[in-house]
């Protein structure tokens, strides 16, 4: 069974990936670059591992020097997360996609988000707009 | 979005490959947002960081011929000089900031090595477009200068620098600068730890521009503004505030609103305040080796005020005093400098907290500093501050480090 959903683009790229879910916004300064996994005390994502998953959360936050070398980081580590999925826009997260290669969208239809489970298989389309589910 | 036949020429090469590079890089940022053109800036300031991402980023540019239209000034990374006499870091480790100077220079920047270029270097008028980083920098020269620029990271600041423009969206546009929570502060803030207290609260204020009210504004400074706006942005993200009375596009509640009703209201007591406080000092420290001042950069005024205090209660641990090179040389002018070192503090210019190459000989000791930015950074390197006002930092520097 295939879902598709719409939404629009951001940092164009086409990436496939395991879906992982944050209920909190993302400071990529706070991973372990060795291994990739999330770090910070008492978020939704501590001890969960980042690394080439498509990331669904709620958009970036703190500093903008320190949110730019962590995506640097995991991108020179292989640890990347394949592609973002994001509800609000904000410059520094939107920059540092576009400069390290990341697909990333935002405004993805509503039902996407009640239909998608942690460890669905994403493809991420988001030069064209297209999230499809696959399982 | 739409480029114009100059802005088309850039993104087609015509005036290389550096400023091609940059303009591409705006355009998909652009689109994102949905801008719909681009506009020209008439300043800029890179938060150079003197960390690998940035620096990589730098030299991609300038390696690709770019040399900036709108020469940005710049965030400090730390001071070469100083930090080599005092043998904290050696020829290897600093080969980065060096070549971070380098490749700045070649891009054509200011070197100020300063977080604080609204007060030296680089002053917008109200109005003007620019494209500022550094979270502190933007919130400040948006809120309390009211110029304009939306939350850049130090890669787009410099695109916008290369270019001479930024995609117009955001903090940019009138109707997104209007208040949208109105934050009552029903309790009296006395000192500049007050008000970062009250910048801690941004998670309850939560997202959009928040207007604050209730707060005197005879008893408003510049450097409460400044400790308001970077704690902010520790707890949250807020590119623009509005103070009633204080800052520029709040003369009145209601012209901070637009004439509008807020969308959300958050009042704020002094418990708000108290327990944020609590939060800032860790459990097990009863001592502590170092005082850690000047993030963001302190000013003169500051700096005037720690040497009055030390000249009365010297200090018996180390207190590092960071600021820029303006106020530095201001310093010495006057004789600050020699009153403080006689009395145990140094300042230091130029130098970031967030400087782990010329720090990391603070790891896993405890320090003591008047800014929640500067322990948020310090701390993912092992150094463990306590956080409290100026006063008592230095009362616990007077008594060797003894925490009462």
């Amino acid at each position: 069974m295939t879902l598709e959903f719409s939404c629009h683009t951001v940092s164009q790229g086409c990436a496939e990936g395991e879906a992982l879910f944050s209920a909190d916004p993302i400071l990529f300064y706070h991973t372990d670059f060795t291994t990739g996994v999330f770090r910070e005390p008492g978020h939704s994502l501590e001890g969960k591992n980042i690394a080439q998953k498509i990331l669904i959360f709620p958009g970036g936050k703190g500093s903008s020097v320190v949110q730019a070398d962590g995506m640097y980081k995991l991108d020179v580590a292989h640890l990347a997360p394949n592609g973002l999925i994001v509800s609000e826009l904000d410059t520094v997260l939107v920059a540092s996609a576009i400069i390290m290669e990341v697909p990333m969208v935002n405004e993805v239809e509503p039902g996407f988000y009640q239909e998608v489970r942690d460890g669905d298989r994403i493809c991420l389309n988001a030069t064209d707009g297209i999230i499809t589910i696959c399982r | 979005m739409e480029l114009t036949p100059y802005q088309q020429e850039m993104f087609d090469g015509l005036h290389g490959r550096g400023k091609a590079l940059a303009i591409q890089i705006q355009k998909a940022i652009g689109e994102g947002f949905k801008a719909k053109r681009m506009v020209p800036i008439t300043r800029a300031h890179v938060a150079l960081s003197a960390q690998e991402a940035d620096t990589w980023f730098a030299r991609k540019m300038r390696d690709a011929g770019a040399v900036c239209s709108i020469p940005p000034t710049v965030n400090p990374g730390y001071c070469l000089k100083v930090f080599e006499e005092l043998g904290y870091v050696n020829n290897k480790s600093s080969a980065l900031m060096r070549e971070t100077h380098q490749v700045y220079r070649d891009l054509g920047a200011n070197l100020t090595y300063s977080c604080t270029p609204y007060l030296f270097g680089n002053i917008p008028r109200y109005g003007e477009t620019v494209a500022f980083s550094e979270t502190s920098v933007t919130v400040y020269a948006n809120s309390v200068l009211g110029a304009r620029t939306n939350r850049e990271s130090s890669a787009s600041a410099l695109c916008a620098a290369i270019t001479g423009f930024v995609p117009e969206y955001g903090a940019l546009l009138d109707e997104n600068r209007l208040g949208t929570t109105l934050v009552q502060v029903n309790t009296p803030l006395k000192d500049e730890f007050d008000f970062a207290l009250l910048g801690l609260n941004a998670k309850r204020i939560g997202r959009g521009v928040p207007v604050f009210s209730g707060i005197d504004p005879s008893q408003v400074t510049t450097e409460k503004l400044m400790a308001l706006g970077a704690q902010l942005n520790v707890a949250g993200v807020v590119d623009l505030f509005h103070m009633v009375g204080v800052t520029p596009e709040a003369p009145t509640l209601e012209r901070a609103f637009g004439g509008k009703e807020p969308e959300r209201v958050v009042e704020i007591t002094r418990e708000h305040l108290d327990e944020q406080k609590a939060a800032l000092m860790p459990g097990d420290v009863d001592r502590i080796n170092f005082v850690m001042l000047g993030c963001p950069h302190y000013t003169y005024e500051q700096i005037r005020r720690a040497a009055q205090l030390l000249t009365r209660s010297p200090a018996n641990v180390p207190v590092w005093i960071l600021t820029s090179q303006a106020v530095l040389q201001l310093a010495r002018e006057n004789g600050l400098d020699a009153v403080l070192e006689h009395n145990g503090a140094r300042l230091v210019p130029s130098t970031c907290v967030d400087e782990a190459a010329c720090w990391g000989h603070l790891a896993g000791q405890y320090g003591a500093t008047d800014s929640p930015k500067c322990a948020y950074y310090m701390q993912a390197f092992g150094v463990k501050l306590a956080v409290r006002d100026l006063e008592t930092c230095l009362a616990w520097a007077n008594q060797g480090g003894m925490v009462l």
